[in-house]
């Protein structure tokens, strides 16, 4: 069978396999497996500490990686799923529903890809339309009527570049999220889970926590996109990834993300339960220190988060 | 006449202001213009109505009373957070749009008068690198709405950008989320804000403030989207049709609110004004 991952991680996916045969055998000594699980941790710690951004671009793409309803089955109960914007469709690329957080009443918006070809037509890569985002923002209002938090998980090349996207107003529906985001008077906590592509990210992007994955990537444009504009060449995307600072800890570094949260060794993918464990764990420390705040301070710093976020000098002569 | 086309100017394609010289040619219709007459019908052709681009500064001077303005937080000045170099480093594409242009970033905050009543106006240039928008535009929009929230001054704001500046990365696009954060409170104190586009507007820059206006207006012709055409074309691998894009394209499509020619534009502007005038309270 043909390898199916990223070329780096071939000897942790052989890994990966051996311990789960171990792990499936009735007679394995534990000891081997447990030297198995050493190996693959060392390993992936190794590999994973010296990725290049164009790398981590990799990761962050992965086709095993969780998505938002892989999340939404490992760390909520109750998910009823919210379709449409009630004015145009659906927008299967981007996932909306009210569902129980640790027994708290909550709304979750998230993007969605497939994981099979028809699947990944079905949800347009991950790409919404401005349904997607109306039906987003329809949701969030809901939430802060019935004062429930929002909860946004971020995976998206982008928001949809084509005539019909463009026909309905792309432009609009992001806009208006990201104006009536910063005055929602509920918590929102976002988590960046796999690609933060640009402003079809941002537009379910501002909340009182924005958290990332280690290997998630959060940028202005995509590496290829950059490269075929800025180099006029769109192979040089991995020398624009590495220039775009598009990694967490980068992000972290620039004062544009909150906290980066460690993946497993391998990635989130090499173990989603483990992954989705310390995204929960995020999730409800956020919670639990911004649902003590008035709605009133909750803005405030909301908008001072925000507010302080460019860098800049004053005039010197150059 | 075949005398004045030989003694008109070329222009570099690139380039779609109003050039240099005592005759220039129209982008659109090709015909040969008496440079005077363009710049009297407020830098458009007179045959056939196409709007040369204007400078920022260009732009208040024809809207402002009497031409006249203070600018605002003109030292702002970009700095060079990711050390970006492309073919280009993005530190030389600065040094050589402060010389092109003499403005430290790609947008003016000015503040005067139109019609008596006070306003905050700010403009991009779009010959500073696009247009685009990176920390210090964004920076110097938020508080150009600050200072129509703290003055109670309406405000308007004319997009002529290529988007979010990719050298910045994703600060640039953090930008669109603090602008519109400010403008969220704009809203709130119910402050007038007229946003006008013309071309080109895109990406991060109409997915942000350029859409949301109280009214969002534009010049005809001008391109206006999320997605640049190459981007779309690419992506669905088909031609796009004529006039997508185009202002006209928006207005039918309900994304406009009106199409105002750059000549009507400072009335139209006046009129709007003072509908939104608070109405004077009765002791």
């Amino acid at each position: 069978m043909a390898f199916e991952g990223l070329d780096f991680e071939e000897a942790l996916v052989a890994l990966r396999k051996e311990i789960a045969a171990a792990r499936s055998s009735p007679d394995s000594d534990p000891d081997h497996l447990q030297r198995l699980v050493d190996q693959h941790d060392a390993l992936a710690r190794e590999l994973f500490s010296r990725l290049t951004a164009w790398q981590v671009t990799q990761v962050a793409r992965h086709a095993n990686r969780p998505y938002t309803l892989d999340y939404i089955s490992m760390l909520f109960e109750d998910f009823s799923e919210i379709h449409g914007d009630r004015s145009f469709g659906d927008d299967p690329a981007l996932v909306c529903g009210t569902a129980l957080f640790r027994g708290q009443p909550v709304v979750v918006i998230g993007h969605q890809k497939g994981r099979d070809m028809k699947q990944r037509i079905y949800r347009n890569f991950g790409q919404p339309k401005p349904e997607g985002y109306r039906k987003a923002l329809r949701v969030m209002k809901m939430a802060e009527k019935f004062a429930r938090p929002i909860i946004c998980l971020i995976d998206t090349p982008g928001a949809y570049p084509g005539i019909d996207a463009e026909e309905r107003g792309q432009a609009e529906a992001i806009a208006r999220n990201l104006r009536e985001m910063s005055a929602m008077r509920v918590p929102i906590v976002v988590v960046v889970t796999g690609e933060g592509g640009s402003g079809g990210a941002l537009a379910i992007g501002v909340g009182d926590r924005v958290m990332i994955l280690q290997n998630a990537i959060y940028s202005v444009i995509s590496p290829e996109g950059c490269a075929a504009i800025l180099w006029k060449d769109a192979r040089m995307a991995e020398t624009a990834a590495e220039k775009l600072g598009l990694t967490a800890s980068k992000l972290l570094a620039l004062g544009l993300v909150d906290a980066v949260l460690p993946e497993p060794p391998g990635g989130a993918h090499a173990d989603p339960q483990a992954a989705a464990e310390t995204v929960g764990a995020s999730i409800a420390k956020s919670l639990s220190e911004l649902q003590r705040l008035t709605p009133a301070k909750l803005l405030d710093q909301r908008y001072e988060k925000f507010r302080r976020m460019g860098v800049f000098t004053l005039a010197a002569e150059s | 006449m075949d005398w004045s086309k030989k003694r008109t100017p070329l222009q570099a394609p690139d380039k779609k202001g109003v050039p240099e010289g005592l005759w220039v040619r129209c982008n659109n219709c090709r015909e040969a213009l008496f440079r005077k007459q363009v710049v009297e019908n407020m830098n458009c052709c007179p045959k056939c109505q196409y709007h040369f681009r204007l400078t920022a500064k260009e732009r208040i001077e024809m809207l402002l009373d009497d031409g006249v303005f203070e600018e605002y937080d003109a030292d702002l000045t970009p700095a060079d957070p990711l050390n970006f170099t492309d073919l280009k480093p993005y530190a030389s594409r600065l040094k050589a749009a402060y010389a092109s242009t003499g403005l430290r970033e790609a947008f003016i905050t000015s503040r005067g008068t139109m019609g008596g009543i006070p306003v905050v106006l700010g403009v991009m240039e779009y010959n500073f690198i696009g247009g685009s928008m990176g920390s210090v535009v964004g920076e110097k929009v938020t508080r150009a709405i600050e200072m129509s929230l703290t003055e109670k001054i309406p405000l308007i704001l004319i997009s002529c950008s290529g988007g979010a500046r990719m050298m910045e990365g994703a600060l640039s696009l953090m930008q669109m989320a603090k602008i519109s954060a400010a403008l969220a409170r704009l809203h709130a104190e119910a402050i007038p804000y007229i946003s006008v586009l013309t071309d080109p507007t895109t990406g991060g820059v109409t997915a942000s403030f350029a859409m949301l206006g109280d009214l969002n207006i534009a010049e005809p012709k001008a391109l206006i989207g999320f997605a640049g055409p190459r981007v779309i074309e690419q992506t669905i691998r088909k031609k796009l049709p004529d006039g997508f894009q185009r202002s006209e394209f928006l207005l039918e499509h309900g994304m406009l609110d009106a199409l105002v020619p750059r000549p009507q534009m400072r009335e139209y502007l006046i009129r709007s004004l003072r509908w939104f005038r608070p109405t004077e309270s009765k002791v």
